[in-house]
């Protein structure tokens, strides 16, 4: 009999050291050279504090009140969700609510512009009733507007998710103690929603923090400046990178510390498991006009701005757009960022999940086994701690003192959106490979398949779907970012976020509106494909 | 192939913070032996132990006197039918089979008649294209049979692999192994939570008890002995 277990590291676990070695190393590099450059910053006078704790306070208020609102109206949005779970369109309305994370931030300002905004469609219906002049979007208001749009629906996704995991035997035991929908909420919904609250809410903070495309164009002001925008205009406008630094290391260590803080306080879902058969809730007839009435509300406020990209989009003169040779630039240079961030994320992701997969299989995994384990874990947020912009400002300083700044910018955008799209492909890729290796593994194991025999029969079959819907949501998160994109983009490096920017700032909304349409049918196209590949089959 | 003797030589195993357990017994090359017990007592442990999807602590674990140890599961004298997850959904059951004779399923002809001899053997003929999802329950444990059957090794494990079974079809699925097991003299090892389904099928019985081997006789010396502590307690006598 040949003995196998002692011939040396498996080559799944040096694939995910490799890639593990690229992480850190694309993150540690431009952070040393933040470092190296601090010791020639000016000496910090009091208007310098003053101007970047106004930055500091501005950051954390617009955050802090952009997860309030987005949980007060995520919770009863949820509930009516949740409550109502047999009504025709639900489904609908749960896939419209994962629709903003997939759509570019750009492109969704520019949705709330068309609604929100002076000549917007809410300004037209208010002045029309005579109930005062035109909203002013521009500065916190629109900031906070366009922040619930992308975490009210994000939130309430999530709340939903939690609720359906009660088990029927309360609504039957609810049922039976005449509770009423007070009463359900207080003692069966409001457990599970406290239990998963803190992580969202962090979850919604951290985002809003690191927030750059919506500040950029709905703030920007010195009123209205957030760390991540006071770094890019630090690089971009004054070159000054030594305040760059400063506020690049402030945003780390909130960033850093607000992640300690949330995986403190996350916890459990304070549900049991269950048996039963699906139960009908005891609220669900009594709460029927008020939650249609919720439901109409939280969709119209998603799906306006949506509509309006539509409805702009189709009447763009796209015979002009295609004209310009600009426009076929951006779009090849961001089909080709997107495919490679995209590829790079998931070849990331694959190797450290498969190394796990190893490793966990092994009753006694070695320490150095286990801290390679706690590293990937690790690495897979590192990108909430240090955002993308980050990041990108620490490569912009390093290449730029070397004159290479623009020769390298497509390599560094794409490594930085393969980062940025990580903990999102992990978190799709994870539960499929898991739940996979716990139906497989040891039939794959007993029956001596392993490597690219169980890669071509086995994993690539069944995770098909998961597979292709990571790569698509790493190629929609890298076509639609601006981040590194802004940093580095010139007249030779112009992406379509770009171009879009570009067009929304000299004032061709017509132009910049057709774009934007473009750029959200790429997003939801890719993912609207990947979702048509059937299911993994998995259960027997 | 006819069966090997298994023998386990003071084999000590824990699972992390659990109680400690001690194998020490021979299972005869070409025997057919129901392990019976309380739950917790050990069973699944130790075909898991023989199978190696555990590693003992100490001791030693050997196949016709040949040391076991550091030797990967798909490459011991073992094939081993589990109680669910025994097929790949998405293969069909020709496929599933097959698996058995190729991990690459690179098949001659020769592996092909195989294939479609288990299968005619397990009452499974017509039904090469069927995905497990269209199969009975006992159709689908029928397929890892037959993948047992074509992987043709010395031992089968079976770890309670009729359980979702009712009484007329475990009777039916326990009939085949027998038969398979007279055919081949292959020696068989059976986890059953059930001792009427030991006593109908098994040519050997032993009793576990707290993580230990208490008893493994011939199946009716062992179902009619008053010496063995705690059997008569388990069995409800």
């Amino acid at each position: 009999m040949r003995s196998a277990r002692s011939a040396g590291l498996h080559p799944a676990i040096i694939a995910a050291a490799v890639a593990l070695g690229l992480i850190i190393l694309a993150v540690a590099t431009p952070m040393l050279a933040l470092v190296a450059i601090a010791p020639s910053m000016p000496s910090l006078g009091a208007d310098y504090l003053a101007f970047v704790w106004s930055i500091t306070r501005f950051t954390l208020l617009q955050a802090g009140l952009s997860t309030l609102l987005s949980l007060v109206t995520a919770i009863p949005l949820a509930r009516a969700l949740a409550r109502q779970a047999s009504f025709p369109g639900r489904s609908i309305i749960l896939r419209l609510l994962a629709l903003p994370l997939a759509l570019p931030a750009l492109v969704v300002v520019l949705g709330i512009i068309e609604v929100w905004g002076r000549q917007g469609w809410v300004s037209t219906v208010v002045q029309g009733i005579g109930l005062g002049g035109p909203l002013n979007i521009y500065g916190l208001t629109g900031i906070l507007i366009a922040h619930v749009f992308f975490n009210m629906a994000l939130s309430a996704r999530l709340m939903v998710a939690s609720l359906e995991q009660i088990p029927p035997e309360n609504w039957r035991l609810a049922a039976q103690l005449s509770f009423t929908s007070r009463h359900v909420f207080r003692h069966i919904e409001w457990p599970v929603i406290r239990s998963v609250l803190p992580g969202i809410a962090s979850l919604v903070f951290m985002l809003c923090i690191a927030s750059f495309a919506v500040v950029l164009v709905l703030g920007g002001g010195p009123k209205a400046t957030t760390l991540e925008v006071a770094i890019y205009q630090s690089l971009r406008f004054d070159f000054d990178p030594p305040r760059a630094v400063l506020l690049a290391v402030l945003q780390i260590l909130l960033c850093a510390g607000l992640f300690v803080l949330g995986g403190r306080m996350a916890t459990d879902i304070a549900v049991m498991s269950s048996v039963g058969k699906p139960a009908r809730r005891p609220d669900q007839s009594t709460s029927r006009l008020t939650d249609m009435l919720t439901i109409v509300a939280g969709l119209g406020f998603i799906a306006l701005p949506m509509l309006a990209i539509v409805v702009s989009g189709v009447t763009a003169p796209f015979a002009a757009i295609v004209s310009q040779p600009v426009f076929w630039r951006a779009l090849v240079t961001s089909l080709i960022l997107a495919l490679t961030a995209a590829s790079l994320a998931l070849a990331m992701a694959w190797s450290m999940l498969a190394a796990q997969r190893t490793i966990m299989r092994r009753r006694t995994p070695s320490r150095t086994a286990t801290a390679l384990v706690s590293g990937m874990q690790a690495s897979g947020s590192l990108i909430l701690v240090v955002p993308p912009i980050v990041i990108g400002a620490g490569w912009f300083v390093t290449l730029h003192k070397a004159g290479l700044a623009g020769s390298a910018a497509p390599v560094i955008v794409a490594i930085v959106n393969a980062l940025m799209a990580l903990p999102f492909v992990l978190r799709i890729l994870r539960p499929a490979v898991v739940g996979q290796a716990q139906i497989h593994d040891r039939l794959c194991v007993s029956l001596g398949i392993s490597g690219l025999h169980r890669w071509r029969l086995i994993d690539l079959p069944v995770l098909a779907r998961s597979l292709a819907l990571a790569f698509a949501f790493a190629a929609a998160l890298s076509i639609g970012d601006l981040g590194a994109a802004a940093l580095f983009g010139s007249a030779d490096f112009v992406t379509l976020p770009l171009l879009l920017l570009q067009k929304m700032g000299s004032y061709r909304s017509f132009e910049a509106a057709g774009i934007a349409l473009l750029l959200a049918g790429f997003c939801l196209g890719l993912i609207w494909l990947a979702e048509q590949l059937k299911p993994g089959a998995q259960a027997q | 192939m006819t069966g090997s003797a298994i023998k386990l030589d003071r084999i000590d195993f824990a699972y992390p913070g659990g109680e400690p357990l001690h194998f020490s017994t021979v299972f005869e090359a070409g025997s057919f032996t129901g392990l019976i017990g309380p739950s917790g007592s050990g069973k699944t442990t130790l075909i898991n132990l023989i199978a190696g999807f555990e590693e003992p602590a100490s001791g030693g674990l050997y196949f016709d006197d040949v040391n076991a140890a550091g030797t990967e599961p798909a490459d011991r004298p073992v094939t081993m039918v589990f109680q669910d997850n025994n097929l790949f959904a998405h293969l069909d059951v020709f496929t599933n089979i097959a698996l058995g004779v190729s991990a690459s399923l690179n098949l001659s002809t020769g592996d092909k008649t195989l294939v479609a001899t288990a299968m005619d053997k397990t009452g499974l003929s017509g039904l090469d294209k069927r995905l497990p999802r269209e199969l009975s329950g006992g159709q689908r444990q029928r397929v890892a049979i037959a993948r047992a059957l074509v992987r043709d090794r010395p031992v089968l494990l079976l770890d309670e692999p009729f359980a979702a079974l009712g009484p007329a079809l475990r009777r039916d699925m326990l009939r085949l192994v027998s038969a398979i097991h007279k055919e081949r003299a292959m020696t068989v090892i059976l986890v059953s939570h059930d001792p009427a389904d030991v006593k109908f099928a098994a040519t050997h019985a032993a009793f576990l008890d707290a993580g230990r081997v208490v008893a493994n006789r011939p199946v009716d010396d062992l179902f009619s002995a008053s010496d063995i502590p705690g059997l008569q307690a388990y069995l409800g006598i």
